[in-house]
């Protein structure tokens, strides 16, 4: 062994040289093989990473804008802003969950159902994150919560906005409401814009004006790390807070004409002649808006939906009623301006009217005994049918239509609320296309006193009386005048845009038309005489009542022995002062009754408070 | 105890003359400075992975210090006597392996902490050492190249305690028993012919233990390394994380303390086994080149006194030990930049974590042990 030794000593040394070698040789290809990746990474990608990182790094947390406000023209809050206080649970900073949420429950109401959001939204949440379990705390609990805040660490009140409606239910259809945010508006609006947002007008201002009220959302650029905790604010872009409204709406009007309806189901709208600025427009029953802000309960909105009185339907807009009688001066004013008649043409009524093929079939006149001899002014004063049966065979229905196009009738007026439906006034070929039928004579001579096809909604009827009163000249409704900046204080004022003129021929016609609807409140035989008694100024206008039952040949109508939901509607139609017209009001009084005593006296209502606003007193 | 005689051979200059310092304290110049240029550019990630804390650093240096003594202590020993201590050594980190898996504790999932009362000891790092030690002295015994029944009492030898580390389960400290091990024989001289047979043989052993071997899980987990987008916040989420860490650092890096995913947290284990990243990220290529050119000094001096040294138990225990200290490089920068699946590896003397520093600098008091305990040789 030993003689050996130093010669395997030499070989050993030499293989395990070889060794070395071999295995140097080995690592230096894998190293090569790790700065190549390294290289790759770092070289060749490194723009790719290099985003991969930023994204990493950097999230935009949305700062949602506080939404504007809406006022009505003399400056009142219709909606607002209410703070509004949050009872918020930070699980990471809980030690004992179950402890928690039970001695909360002792200083302030949990409910089962805000247990059961807490639970649902617990595992969506990171720990860090605040999940809600009370909303809307009320003022004892936010102080009774801060008193006892150092028993419950990881327990926050936090501070929000909600939408709120000072004005309540009369200006729940006007204004509208704003709710949560569903699956249809997500796919319409700009999810970009509405990031932290989660609310959106649902119904009327709040709807149509969501652009203007909504506003820009901003931003907050900040580090976060890993699991979503914010570590730095690196720059924020601060929103474009919506734009506040001034509606031409006033309040006052508003409540007035819904006290005056006293509960029954009507609309009632006001609306400028001169600018056709929209004063008041009321749909009652009306209904709390405030309950839609955060999520109506699901009891409460089957009352609003089961009541027969339909609360949530907006009747100025989308009812459509048969305008009976209120179209009157309007068809007087057809039949003077066309030369079908002159002012001093005479119809004898006996109380019924037949065409001259057909004597069997009787149109009969709401007085049975007639009205006997009558001209123009007197068969607007006391509304008499026959006077209208004849005029309207003489005009035929083309020329009806046509004239009453210019009124606005059958179209929608395009006033800035949507879902306005556009009533209808028949014409031959409109029947032929919607029901593929002619036109009949009989269907011409009901149409005369606005029955039959026709329909028109209160806002239409309002707006063809101002435009009436205005002498053909007519702007479309609408309900916002302006929009403020609520940083700079700018306001934006949007001009009323003119309708086209209806064709004037003689002032003579238009005068006997008006002086006829003035009459009608004024004189002593009018059907509306009774609210021209110690009001304000001079009222003009045009009792109309409206059926909803047809009553056979040889029955007849009695008011007390029909039921309450077939029983007529009573609409009024008018304009004051008659002067110098500054207001036009049109009422329907669902199943009213008669408009002369149902309708007109809603509109004085509105007459009263609107000129008791302007200074002007009893006994003009 | 044929390879110790050789010393005693030759005309050994005599312990004391005209020696320095380091000489005296048996420690070896280049290889210390290296290690601690290492040492400090580590503390300097580490203080950066930290998030700017000092705490992090400051246990460090206690555990730095605590494994320096360990490495000047260990080089005070001559090889002849870790030539006598490797039995039992092996015996006994064996047997520690069994209780471990009998009683140990279990941490991270995996059972291979034992608690003996005051300190809690991880018996696989011991046999990092104990297992190339033991394996060493079983070659050294005979001439080399060995015998093939004597490489095959070595395979035996390495296979019992890379199973039972395995088992724990911490693949990746059975995997660097197992690469040490094979370094000795592969260095004692295996012969080329069993290597390539034995590579020939892993494919279709490789695709028998794919088909019949593996569960499903540990399938799972072999595609999640092919493709980390599959599973991009799940096993595939450290590598993912990683390579955006390494590849936005781009080649000058974004400075350091400037790192964004591991200052944000995208990073995870970034104090540890993925301080790489954090490095890549703050200094960029070059610096990752930097570092790799320091590691290959340090093995660049292991392998140098290994050739040098003087009888076969140092030489391969000295090369195993340098070798296996580039696997731990590899792995663990391949791992960190995609190029490896996940094994729990650090990279060494800069991750955070006192136990496998320790067994790290052991291993460089051994390799200084085996440089300054030789007699010089005529030649």
């Amino acid at each position: 062994m030993e003689r050996v030794a130093l010669n395997d000593h030499l070989r050993e040394i030499r293989l395990f040289r070889g060794r070395v070698i071999a295995s140097i040789v080995f690592f230096i290809l894998l190293i090569l093989a790790l700065i190549a990746r390294l290289y790759w990474l770092q070289v060749l990608q490194h723009a790719h990473f290099r985003t991969l990182s930023e994204d990493n790094r950097v999230k935009i947390f949305p700062i949602p804008p506080t939404r504007g406000l809406i006022y009505d023209r003399n400056g009142t809050v219709l909606a607002g802003n209410l703070p509004s206080y949050a009872l918020e649970i930070t699980r990471e900073q809980v030690d004992d969950l179950d402890a928690t949420l039970a001695g909360l429950a002792e200083i302030v109401d949990v409910s089962p159902a805000d247990l059961r959001r807490f639970q649902r939204l617990r595992w969506r949440k990171r720990a860090f994150e605040g999940i809600p379990l009370r909303l809307r705390l009320s003022a004892e609990e936010v102080a009774r919560l801060a008193v006892n805040r150092y028993r419950f660490p990881g327990v926050d009140i936090t501070a929000g906005l909600t939408r709120h409606y000072p004005q309540g239910g009369p200006l729940g259809h006007v204004v509208g409401y704003v709710g949560r945010i569903n699956e249809r508006e997500l796919e319409r609006i700009d999810e970009a814009n509405y990031a932290g947002t989660n609310h959106i007008g649902k119904t009327g201002v709040e709807l149509t004006y969501e652009d203007v009220l909504h506003g820009t959302v901003g931003y907050r650029r900040a580090e976060v790390n890993a699991v979503g905790r914010l570590v730095r604010e690196l720059d924020v872009t601060p929103p474009d807070p919506g734009r506040n409204l001034y509606l031409t709406i006033d309040h006052r009007l508003q409540h007035a004409a819904e006290e005056s309806l006293a509960g029954r189901a009507g609309a009632v709208v006001a609306i400028d002649p001169n600018n056709g600025e929209v004063l008041a427009m009321v749909s009652n029953p009306g209904f709390d808006p405030n309950l839609f802000v955060n999520g109506i309960s699901s009891k409460a909105y089957s009352a609003l939906r089961d009541d027969p009185d339909r609360p949530l339907f907006n009747r100025v807009l989308r009812g459509q009623y048969p305008p009976g009688s209120t179209v009157k001066p309007f068809y007087a004013l057809a039949g003077l301006e066309t030369g079908t008649v002159d002012a001093k043409h005479r119809v004898f009524c006996p109380g019924y009217y037949s065409l001259p093929n057909d004597e069997d079939h009787k149109y009969r006149d709401w007085k049975k005994t007639g009205h006997g001899w009558t001209d123009v002014n007197k068969s607007v004063v006391q509304s008499c049918d026959v006077y209208y049966y004849e005029l309207a065979v003489k005009l035929g229905i083309d020329r009806m239509h046509d004239f009453m196009d210019h009124f606005g009738f059958g179209r929608v007026t395009g006033v800035d609320i949507s879902g306005e439906l556009g009533g209808l006034m028949p014409s031959r070929e409109w029947k032929r296309r919607a029901r593929g039928q002619a036109w009949f004579p009989g269907e011409t001579v009901i149409t005369g006193i606005g029955q039959g096809f026709t329909l028109v909604t209160p806002l239409q009827l309002s707006a063809a009386t101002a435009v009436l009163a205005n002498r053909g000249v007519g702007y479309r409704p609408h309900v916002v005048s302006a929009e403020e900046n609520p940083i700079t204080g700018e306001i934006a004022i949007i001009d009323p845009e003119a309708l086209p003129p209806v064709p004037r021929r003689k002032e003579a016609n238009w005068d006997a038309a008006l002086t006829a609807m003035f009459d009608v409140v004024n004189s002593p035989s009018g059907t509306a005489r009774r609210i021209g008694i110690d009001a304000p100024v001079h009222i003009a206008g045009k009792t109309g009542t409206a059926q909803v039952f047809t009553v056979g040949q040889e029955e007849e109508y009695k008011e007390n022995e029909v039921h309450e939901k077939l029983r007529d509607h009573a609409l009024f139609m008018s304009y004051a002062p008659y002067e110098d017209p500054q207001i036009a009001v049109a009422v329907v009084v669902e199943h009213g009754g008669h408009g002369g005593s149902a309708a007109a006296p809603v509109a004085r209502a509105v007459y009263d408070a609107f000129f008791a606003s302007q200074g002007v007193s009893d006994g003009n | 105890m044929r390879a110790l005689d050789i010393p005693l051979t030759g005309r050994g200059s005599s312990p004391g003359q005209r020696r320095g310092l380091l000489a005296r304290m048996h420690l070896d110049g280049p290889l210390l400075l290296g290690l601690f240029v290492l040492g400090g550019l580590g503390l300097a990630v580490l203080y950066s992975a930290g998030g700017g804390h000092t705490d992090l650093v400051v246990r460090q240096l206690l555990r730095i210090g605590l494994a320096v003594a360990v490495m000047v202590l260990l080089a005070q020993v001559p090889p002849r006597r870790l030539y006598q201590w490797s039995p039992w050594l092996f015996i006994a980190g064996t047997g520690l392996l069994v209780a471990v898996l009998a009683v140990g504790d279990i941490g991270k999932g995996a059972q291979r902490w034992l608690d003996l009362g005051f300190v809690r000891f991880q018996p696989s790092e011991a046999m990092k050492l104990a297992v190339p030690m033991m394996l060493a002295r079983h070659l050294a015994q005979k001439p080399l190249p060995p015998s093939f029944w004597r490489l095959l009492g070595g395979l035996l030898l390495m296979v019992v305690p890379v199973l039972l580390i395995a088992k724990q389960p911490d693949l990746g400290t059975s995997l660097l028993i197992a690469s040490s091990g094979f370094f000795v024989l592969f260095l004692g001289g295996l012969s080329w012919r069993l290597l390539g047979g034995a590579t020939v043989l892993a494919v279709p052993g490789a695709w028998i233990l794919w088909e019949y071997g593996m569960k499903d899980y540990q399938r799972q987990r072999v595609l999640t390394f092919l493709n980390p987008q599959e599973d991009p916040l799940g096993s595939g989420y450290h590598i993912i994380q990683s390579t955006i860490a390494i590849g936005s650092g781009g080649t000058y890096g974004k400075g350091w303390l400037n790192g964004t995913q591991s200052h944000l947290d995208f990073l995870p284990e970034r104090s540890t086994d993925f301080i790489f990243a954090v490095f890549g990220e703050e200094f960029g290529l070059i610096g990752a080149l930097v570092l790799l050119l320091i590691y290959m000094l340090i093995v660049g001096r292991g392998l140098y006194i290994a050739t040098v040294a003087q009888d076969s138990f140092s030489r391969l225990l000295a090369g195993s030990i340098s070798l296996t200290f580039l696997v731990y490089l590899l792995v663990n920068t391949g791992m960190v930049s995609g190029l490896l699946p996940v094994v729990g590896v650090p990279l060494p003397l800069v991750s955070y974590g006192g136990t496998s520093l320790v067994t790290l600098m052991a291993g460089f008091g051994i390799l200084m042990a085996v440089h300054t305990h030789r007699r010089l040789l005529p030649t």
